[in-house]
């Protein structure tokens, strides 16, 4: 059976969902309100709030991997991005809003890894929307604990070698994690690097990887 | 340089970890200035507090319980929230 779910199948052999015709809560009530004022009295438009929403959910994990990419064939700019991410990614022309950032790099003897035990701070112009686990209790308490086992879960098991720095992201700044290049990609062109810069391995909880 | 997290509850919005609260670590960067959160939560008039990035051994933090004594927990206090700490 391809499946083993309690909920009657579809014909295609997927599990019905619940519609969500639930009701609206408080929040979404007062989001709405307010939206609404806010378009009556022409302080907005619904197309500029559409925009904005838009831009907000284009931004993704290829904004970072540019970054890194570029770090890793450029050595003036990974020395001037570790020593003041901000600045560095604005002089290269990446957007990143009015964050403070703060790269941190992997080496053979080093692995950093992020985590906001408080709330779920991350570098989202860089990244775009944390995935769920990101944001989940267990995440953020057990990677302040026992980082080695975390990462072991997420399939990185690291050397007895190499120390771990747990980075919790508690106040103003956020991070991003400068990958070590995977020595069989020395020599690929700074375009090609990219894509082999992955989310998690900027979150710290994996590493870069061959697109193919 | 060495600094401990006061140990202290105060009531309200804070940022400082409850598991670094007590604990020493080194200086690893200063950050500047920032609005004090504790304020700037309530639309308080903040005021500026220096943002400082304070390095843990997990020894210190977790005691005999530690995953590995020597890997590290790095994290931002506000200067108000450290004291210098003089281990003599």
């Amino acid at each position: 059976m391809p499946h083993d779910h309690h909920a009657p199948l579809s014909p295609s052999d997927h599990p019905y969902r619940d519609d969500d015709d639930t009701s609206l809560t408080y929040w979404q009530t007062m989001e709405i309100a307010v939206r609404e004022l806010l378009i009556e009295k022409g302080y907005l438009s619904a197309t500029q709030i559409q925009e904005q929403i838009n831009t907000m959910d284009e931004r993704s994990p290829a904004n970072g991997a540019a970054l890194v990419a570029k770090a890793w064939t450029d050595p003036t700019f990974k020395k001037s991005l570790i020593n003041d991410a901000g600045e560095a990614s604005r002089n290269m022309g990446f957007d990143i809003g009015p964050m403070h950032l703060i790269a941190l790099e992997n080496s053979e003897t080093v692995h950093n890894v992020i985590v906001c035990t408080l709330c779920s701070c991350y570098p989202r112009n860089l990244l775009g929307l944390p995935p769920d686990w990101y944001k989940s209790r267990a995440y953020r308490s057990r990677t302040v604990i026992e980082p080695r086992k975390v990462l072991a879960e997420f399939g990185l098991e690291l050397g007895e070698e190499i120390q771990v720095r747990v980075h919790d992201s508690t106040a103003d700044m956020r991070y991003i994690v400068v990958p070590a290049q995977p020595k069989e990609s020395i020599g690929l062109s700074e375009n090609e690097l990219k894509d082999w810069v992955t989310r998690d391995s900027m979150i710290g909880v994996g590493l870069p990887r061959s697109p193919i | 340089m060495k600094v401990r997290v006061l140990y202290q509850w105060p009531p309200g919005h804070v940022r400082t970890p409850a598991y670094l609260r007590g604990k020493v670590g080194i200086i690893e960067r200063r950050i500047g200035e920032f609005k004090n959160p504790e304020q700037n939560a309530y639309r308080a008039k903040p005021d500026q507090s220096h943002l400082i990035r304070v390095r843990f051994k997990m020894k210190e933090v977790w005691g005999d319980n530690a995953e590995r004594p020597d890997d590290f927990i790095e994290a931002e206090i506000y200067e108000h929230w450290l004291e210098p700490y003089d281990a003599t």
